[in-house]
């Protein structure tokens, strides 16, 4: 592989009769034009970009400073975003990336039946993202109020006493969450037509003091999106202590995979 | 309720939304230069002071997605 080649990163697979014009104007992650490699009634979305780059050595180098991969990742989402507008995509994993044309002609034509398939699965519909928070002292409050109870204070003993209070407390609280976000999933999966709980993020990233207690994803019907979003505003109308975030449209990075990552 | 869109200027929400997506969703094809495991284990280590997990708050059923190569 010559350092000074190039390669053709692939963004998503598309149906051919859908893709006319779909990728005009569209730049991607090197800053190169979007074009289109069809084959077997479908059409791959692409871009050549310099191997001194996205090469399997500099790859590796590069994808482990946040920088370039928030950059990259945001201009992959960002091809595919645009594409997923005015097509059906199955969206493909970030950094794949082909030695030529020919080649990917030949991954479109040996997984056609499952692209085929993928793109059944997302025709019609968006990824909606759903957190919940939860303020374990609110919870807590609203579990079991536990006041201090007076000339406790001075003792060690009274303060091991408290302690073990507020500990249990937090279980507690940790339980009624748990339960909280078993219940929000549940009530959002009939307004879906599927739906994932992924693991949650740090608190630290989010900036929150408050718990993640749900990180759903949920494949939704375009058509149905303003119910979804009418059932999670009416959600956190009945739901005390716990805060929800809507995150998307997002193309079906969730759920296209489904039927292929097998 | 708050709405954060993916081309929201809130970075720190957004970018962990956004790799879990790009990155730990996608159909995962074999390219020609592709990421092995070992690459992605190294992409999340690197990341590991930013994103983890509170997973005990899971439940160990079927519809937790821990699949392709979401951040645990």
């Amino acid at each position: 592989m010559s350092i000074d080649g190039v390669g053709i990163w692939l963004y998503a697979v598309t149906a051919a009769e859908s893709a006319g014009g779909v990728v005009d104007g569209l730049s991607g992650v090197a800053g190169e034009k979007i074009r289109l490699v069809a084959g077997d009634g479908l059409a791959a979305i692409v871009g050549t970009v310099p191997l001194r780059e996205f090469g399997e050595e500099p790859l590796r180098r590069h994808l482990e400073d946040l920088d370039w991969l928030a950059t990259k990742a945001r201009a992959h989402d960002a091809v595919i975003s645009a594409v997923a507008r005015s097509a059906a995509v199955v969206p493909v994993t970030m950094a794949t990336v082909y030695l030529d044309d020919e080649r990917v002609r030949a991954v479109l034509a040996a997984r056609h039946r499952e692209f085929l398939a993928a793109l059944d699965r997302v025709t019609g519909r968006d990824e909606l993202g759903v957190k919940a928070y939860a303020d374990p002292s609110t919870l807590e409050s609203r579990d079991q109020p536990f006041q201090q109870k007076s000339g406790e204070r001075r003792s060690g003993t009274a303060y091991l006493m408290k302690r073990k209070r507020e500990l249990s407390s937090r279980e507690r609280a940790y339980r009624v969450a748990a339960a909280e976000a078993e219940r929000l999933h549940a009530a959002l999966l009939k307004h879906a037509v599927d739906g994932k709980r992924k693991p949650a993020s740090d608190p630290s990233l989010s900036g929150r003091d408050s718990w993640t207690v749900l990180n759903g994803t949920y494949l939704v019907a375009k058509s149905a999106e303003g119910d979804f979003r009418k059932a999670v505003a009416g959600l956190q109308e009945t739901t005390a202590g716990i805060e929800l975030e809507i995150t998307g449209p997002w193309p079906p990075y969730s759920f296209a995979g489904d039927v292929m990552n097998e | 309720m708050t709405e954060v869109l993916p081309a929201d200027n809130n970075r720190r929400i957004a970018l962990v939304d956004l790799l879990d997506r790009v990155l730990g969703g996608g159909v995962v094809i074999t390219g020609d230069i592709t990421l092995s495991i070992a690459d992605v284990d190294l992409v999340i280590v690197s990341l590991r002071t930013l994103i983890s997990s509170v997973g005990s708050l899971l439940p160990d059923d079927d519809d937790y997605d821990d699949g392709g190569g979401g951040f645990v």
